[in-house]
């Protein structure tokens, strides 16, 4: 069995006016060690799949269905108490914005030393050595001063270091990474990935990295998964994928990239945009934005399926491939 | 370091105020009733009344009067009360222990309650308690103070008899300072008027509690503490309230002001022998000289608690400390 395990997940918001469902059966799975980027336009349910793993969704917002199996045990059932035990300790996250990530009015040391104090007893004097020692592992200047610093004191980049630093703190197995490098600096952002990648692997860390950044996937990850309207729409090796994408969504994805040889040229945007979850359509959700659509698109759901190596959901993908 | 910059700064502001109250103030005198007729009465001939008037420099032009009014301010020097024939400044001073402790007692009864209601009511907004709350806050806001004072005095001290409704009971005298904290008779007095003064703040500090944290609970910074695998007692009570607070400092600051101009409703009901209830008893006797003393007094309170409010501010918000101004 893998280390974690997610399978056919569903997250829903019941509210007033309707049942809104983020998540409508997500599958995945990730090795130990392993990394896996999750791919999709705003809204397609990346963070709410990440979020759901730790049981981190807000009100009302609920896991509606499927499993999350990790090391063996049950996830979306522990209690609270239980899945403190999880958070910050086997799975960490870091979130988009360093900014807003850390908080305002308490310094880098408290915030630090409080996640090990969570989970393991120690004197004080040893946390804070353990904790300087990851400052300085993440490459901070100075790790002693930024100990007792605010954030405000430190730089965007100093900031998500230290949120590296806090995530890898008690040695997770698994590391999730919500667009980690989305609110930086185009300059520091390739620093903090190969930092991150660099970490991962000293530490065998499995990392989920959910980004729009296409190239990124293809450069760290070994798996990937590419979601639309709450589903997986296709999935398998980030080499395969993005060499020979089956799906016309994912496709449209690549092809919004800049390439080198249109570099300047107009980009190939997908046509239309993401649906709000009050209004999905029917069949494959895709298939308004979609050029091979056909009847049987619009009328039936299609199926994650294996196609060739990898798994799609399109009843086109065979004739696409 | 800073925080003496800090202070020097808000000491040059606070000048400002005075400054500006002192020429309210002295205006103030310079306008209500004539002075003379409250010292000599009326049988007194006109001349012997301009010759007072020129003794006294009530004809000296208004620049050369308020120099002079200023001058013997600074000293402590607020005139006689004509009532009480005694210095102004004294007759005030004696009744600030009596206000000050209603105030105390409702800024205790405030924050002990909207705090705890606050943060129950943000974390678990849909309950029936919370919505309880919110219900009872919004009647509160809107009935004035003196029906929630006379209705606890009919209630309390009226129909069940429970509580005293006026003056202050049993005190003990200090020797600078007359309490009735340490008495059961003076807590007793206590209740009641503090609990109507409280009442004036309570709602709104328990929505603006409420509501300002409830923005935190959604921020990032709280998601992330989530995620790290903190207790609740630990992200609700450091992480969010310690955020909350920012706003809700800002805000007490403000209503201090408020609260003083409460006092004179609330100890005129409960006849309670404080600052306002003088103040408005010197109102009613044209006792130019307490009523300025009055106003002074209270615009030097009210300076006094903006800055060690300012203080705590910056100490709970550590952005301030580097700049010195509020971010
Ligand atoms: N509190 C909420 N109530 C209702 N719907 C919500 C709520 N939070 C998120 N959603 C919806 O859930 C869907 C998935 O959101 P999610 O944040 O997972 O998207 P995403 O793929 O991470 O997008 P982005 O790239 O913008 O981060 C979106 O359609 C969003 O509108
Ligand atoms: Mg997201």
């Amino acid at each position: 069995m893998a280390l974690l395990e997610v399978r056919g997940l569903e997250v829903a918001f019941p509210l007033r006016a309707a049942r809104l469902q983020a998540l409508r059966g997500v599958d995945f799975t990730l090795e130990e060690g392993e990394r896996l980027g999750i791919v999709g336009e705003s809204g397609a349910g990346k963070s709410m799949a990440a979020y759901a793993i730790l049981n981190l969704i807000s009100e009302p917002g609920r896991i509606s269905g499927g499993e999350i199996w990790f090391d063996g045990q049950r996830l979306d059932t522990l209690s609270n108490d239980e899945m403190r035990g999880i958070r910050g300790n086997r799975i960490a996250m870091i979130f988009q914005d360093p900014m807003m990530t850390l908080n305002p009015v308490l310094t880098v040391g408290t915030q630090m030393i409080e996640c090990l104090a969570a989970h393991r007893t120690m004197s004080e004097a040893q946390a804070q050595d353990l904790c300087i020692a990851k400052l300085r592992e993440v490459a901070i200047p100075s790790p002693e001063a930024r100990f007792n610093a605010y954030p405000h004191e430190l730089s965007g980049g100093l900031r998500q270091r230290v949120v590296i630093a806090i995530a890898l703190l008690l040695d997770p197995a698994i590391i999730i990474a919500d667009e980690p490098t989305t609110a930086l600096d185009v300059t520091i952002q390739a620093e903090i990935m190969g930092l991150m990648m660099e970490l991962c692997d000293n530490h065998r860390v499995g990392l989920i990295l959910i980004t729009h950044d296409l190239a990124v996937v293809s450069d760290v990850t070994q798996k990937m998964l590419v979601m639309y309207a709450g589903r997986v729409v296709e999935t398998g090796t980030t080499a395969q994928v993005i060499a020979r994408p089956a799906h016309p969504y994912t496709r449209g994805l690549l092809q919004s990239l800049p390439q080198k040889n249109t570099a300047g040229g107009m980009l190939n945007q997908i046509p239309g945009t993401m649906p709000s979850l009050a209004a999905v359509p029917s069949g494959c959700a895709f298939h308004p934005r979609c050029e091979h659509t056909d009847a049987r698109c619009s009328s039936e759901l299609p199926q994650l399926r294996a196609v060739g190596r990898r798994m799609v959901s399109c009843h086109h993908a065979e004739a696409l491939k | 370091m800073d925080t003496l910059a800090f202070l020097i700064k808000r000491l040059g502001q606070a000048a400002v105020v005075m400054l500006v109250i002192s020429i309210i103030g002295f205006s103030i005198q310079d306008n209500l009733g004539d002075p003379l007729r409250e010292l000599v009465g009326q049988s007194v001939s006109e001349e012997v009344r301009d010759e007072l008037r020129e003794e006294m420099g009530l004809n000296d032009p208004f620049f050369v009067q308020y120099w002079r009014f200023l001058t013997k301010a600074v000293q402590g020097d607020l005139g006689t009360s004509y009532f009480f024939k005694k210095p102004a400044l004294e007759v005030i001073m004696g009744k600030f222990p009596a206000t000050f402790e209603l105030v105390l007692a409702a800024t205790f009864i405030i924050i002990f309650v909207s705090v705890p209601v606050g943060i129950y009511c943000a974390i678990h907004p849909k309950s029936f308690f919370s919505r309880l709350a919110m219900a009872v806050s919004i009647v509160g806001i809107s009935v004035p103070v003196f029906l929630t004072a006379i209705f606890s005095i009919y209630i309390f001290a009226i129909y069940l008899d429970w509580l005293p409704s006026y003056g202050r009971g049993d005190t003990v005298d200090l020797g600078f300072w007359r309490t009735g904290f340490l008495s059961l008779d003076g807590l007793s007095h206590l209740i009641l008027p503090a609990l109507a003064l409280s009442s004036i703040m309570l709602p709104l500090f328990i929505r603006l509690i409420r509501g300002e944290m409830m923005e935190v609970l959604r921020s990032e910074y709280v998601r992330f503490a989530w995620a790290k695998g903190l207790h609740p007692s630990r992200v609700y009570l450091l992480h969010a309230f310690k955020n909350t607070l920012l706003p809700v400092i800002t805000v007490g600051g403000v209503q201090v002001g408020t609260l003083i101009a409460y006092t004179i409703l609330t100890e005129t009901v409960f006849q309670w022998p404080g600052m306002g209830f003088l103040f408005l008893e010197a109102v009613n006797r044209v006792d130019t000289p307490l009523i300025i003393a009055y106003i002074i007094v209270v615009g030097l309170i009210f300076v006094i608690t903006n800055t060690i409010v300012d203080l705590v501010y910056t100490m709970v918000n550590p952005m301030v400390r580097i700049t010195g101004v509020k971010g």
